[in-house]
């Protein structure tokens, strides 16, 4: 125990400008909302569970030592952590029927899913924000027909449609893509028009009218901005509902044409040896369902940080 | 009221009648031509045959006659089964029927259920527990959760016990219909329960509710009697797209245990590309579920009184 000096308890004086200074950055909008996030551990570990999933995918199927159509017809059906008698390369998740390596395949099919949920999103997106920019900006008679043909969409199942626009474009990722974005938007371009409506009435929109701004730099400049937050939420659960989308086409043969793989058709093929080899179904089912579980949760949280007053 | 039923019933035509213009020009864009065999045909032959079936005419005739036809009730002739099509829905569907409803009655009881459970246990592990199913349920899709009960509950258990408990397939026996009814409804129930909890939580907030604690009445009458009737419209407003949910998703779920319903027919035409069949399911399933969510829609401007006064105001 040092002895402390009397001396450091003297006062130093009151310094007027030290007392007014800001010594933190002042925090925005984004920065608070990304801190509320990053309180919420579901929602980082599910970030961190889908940066894992993401970084496999991108990387084993460049790394591993096997590819995706390369057959072991010595040792079909191989158990988990089998090792090559061959070459000793371990095969981590076993081997399917064809004897084509679990591991890469897996990965390799999450590339696709991935892919194809990402794309499929991503158009919705862009059609979404200008449908409902439009219609939810111009309203009246143009938001009136653009709203009707959206509720008519939305009358068939989308599933259906999907199925129909499967059988006549030539199979591949790029029509799943295709296919899911033909019925896919709606959704998307609604909640912008909802969001427009209400923000097109604030002061602000009427002040940017005023001083003569043209309507495509309201849209793109003040109204959108404003939206992005649940449209934000928005793609991060529509991703789990595309995946689950691919997994169902392929599980019912709409899938990608062989050698590819996707988490669905790996699925389909798990299952026809499901009792026997019950592991090459689970792996797939645990990559998708990991997956949209993870995104589903991402998306809770990101709505409770971007926008506290929804939280319950 | 009036003019909301016609309202939606004029929708519902308009969707049922872009759905039928849809099949009809995608089966149009198919690559191939009906008389295309291993024979040459000649020119004459070919041209009466094409003359025969209307395919001589204009498109918009061709329309209008597919049109007519399917008014009749004439799907048209399954290319795999040789048999027509509307003959094969009347053999498969009541199963699928029967499935559907069994998934979707377990569903929304359960589903309202939990849901009412977490509102008013907010906070306990009651409440939890409810989100981690309700989680689990939107995030696992029924193939899986079909094909796990089907190795656990339908194989596995067998062994380990010596008793079946449940079939692994078939649609005959009570006990063989839990496990897909179950597998179907688990989904929806998902959604249905955490859509519940929100409006619940919602209404539990209201003033009324705090009037009815306030002049004393019993928390079983509150829950029931006043916040349960006003949280429950939103989930009857869902119930037409959960029917959508629950028939495509029947789909996978009847493949996986061999159910001879609707949905193998559907995959399996696919599977053997029997386009007349694909098209004369589609549009089938399409007129269900369209006719479904206006019967929803029009239970619900019964229900909710709400609808018939914004009605009477325009």
């Amino acid at each position: 125990m040092s002895e402390i000096d009397r001396s450091q308890f003297e006062w130093i004086g009151a310094n007027a400008t030290e007392a007014e200074k800001i010594s933190r950055p002042s925090t925005n909008y984004w920065k608070d909302a990304m801190h509320r996030l990053s309180k919420n551990k579901a929602a980082m570990f599910c970030l961190f569970i889908i940066i894992t999933i993401g970084l496999l995918s991108l990387l084993v199927p460049v790394l591993s030592p096997y590819t995706i159509s390369e057959q072991h017809l010595t040792h079909t059906d191989a158990p988990m952590f089998f090792a090559d008698p061959t070459d000793g390369h371990l095969h981590i998740f076993g081997t399917d029927t064809l004897g084509r390596d679990i591991f890469t395949r897996t990965w390799a099919g999450g590339r696709v899913s991935l892919f194809i949920a990402f794309a499929a999103v991503f158009i919705n997106f862009i059609i979404g924000i200008i449908y409902g920019g439009i219609s939810g900006y111009l309203g009246g008679a143009v938001d009136n027909v653009l709203m009707r043909i959206i509720e008519i969409i939305n009358g068939i199942p989308y599933l259906i449609i999907v199925v129909l626009l499967m059988m006549i474009i030539p199979p591949g990722a790029m029509t799943m893509v295709i296919a899911y974005a033909f019925v896919g938007w709606t959704g998307m371009a609604r909640l912008v028009r909802g969001q427009i409506m209400s923000l097109k009435q604030q002061d602000y929109i009427i002040a940017a009218k005023v001083m003569g701004a043209k309507p495509s730099r309201i849209i793109g400049k003040h109204l959108l901005p404003n939206t992005l937050s649940v449209v934000i939420v928005n793609i991060t659960l529509a991703i789990p509902a595309a995946i689950f989308t691919e997994a169902f086409l392929s599980y019912i043969g709409l899938g990608v044409p062989v050698p590819m793989a996707s988490w669905g058709t790996l699925a389909n093929d798990g299952s026809r040896v499901f009792q026997m080899f019950p592991s090459q179904l689970i792996i797939p089912a645990i990559c998708i369902s990991l997956t949209m579980l993870s995104f589903n949760l991402l998306g809770d949280g990101l709505r409770d940080a971007l926008d506290p007053k929804l939280r319950r | 009221m009036f003019k909301y039923i016609v309202k939606r019933l004029a929708y519902a035509v308009l969707t049922l009648f872009v759905l039928s213009a849809l099949t009809f020009f995608m089966m149009r864009l198919l690559p191939g031509d009906p008389f295309i065999g291993e024979k040459a045909i000649p020119e004459t032959t070919l041209k009466a045959l094409n003359a025969k079936y209307g395919l001589d005419q204009p498109l918009f005739v061709q329309f209008g006659m597919y049109i007519r036809n399917i008014l009749q009730g004439d799907l048209g002739l399954s290319i795999h089964y040789n048999r027509p099509v509307t003959d094969i829905i009347a053999q498969a569907f009541p199963y699928s029927f029967d499935l559907g409803l069994r998934a979707l009655i377990f569903a929304t009881v359960m589903g309202v259920f939990l849901g009412i459970v977490a509102a008013v246990k907010r906070g306990t592990i009651w409440d939890t527990a409810t989100m981690l199913i309700a989680i689990i349920g939107v995030s696992v899709p029924g193939f899986i959760i079909g094909a796990l009960l089907q190795y656990f509950l339908g194989l596995k258990l067998f062994q380990w016990t010596g008793i079946r408990f449940f079939p692994i397939t078939g649609w005959s026996t009570f006990a063989s219909k839990i496990l897909p009814a179950f597998a179907l409804s688990f989904g929806s129930l998902a959604t249905i329960s955490r859509l519940m909890r929100t409006t619940m939580l919602d209404v539990l907030g209201q003033d009324y509710i705090k009037t009815a604690k306030s002049k004393g009445l019993s928390q079983r009458k509150i829950i029931w009697k006043h916040a349960v009737r006003n949280a429950i419209m939103p989930v009857i407003t869902v119930l037409g797209p959960i029917a959508a949910a629950v028939l495509t998703g029947a789909f996978v779920v009847e493949n996986i245990f061999s159910i001879p319903g609707m949905g193998k027919f559907f995959v399996l035409s696919i599977q053997t590309q029997d386009y007349t069949m694909i098209s004369g399911t589609t549009l089938f399933y399409g007129a269900f579920l369209v006719i479904a969510s206006l019967i929803v829609d029009i239970a619900y401007g019964f229900i909710d009184p709400r609808v018939k006064i914004t009605e009477a105001k325009e």
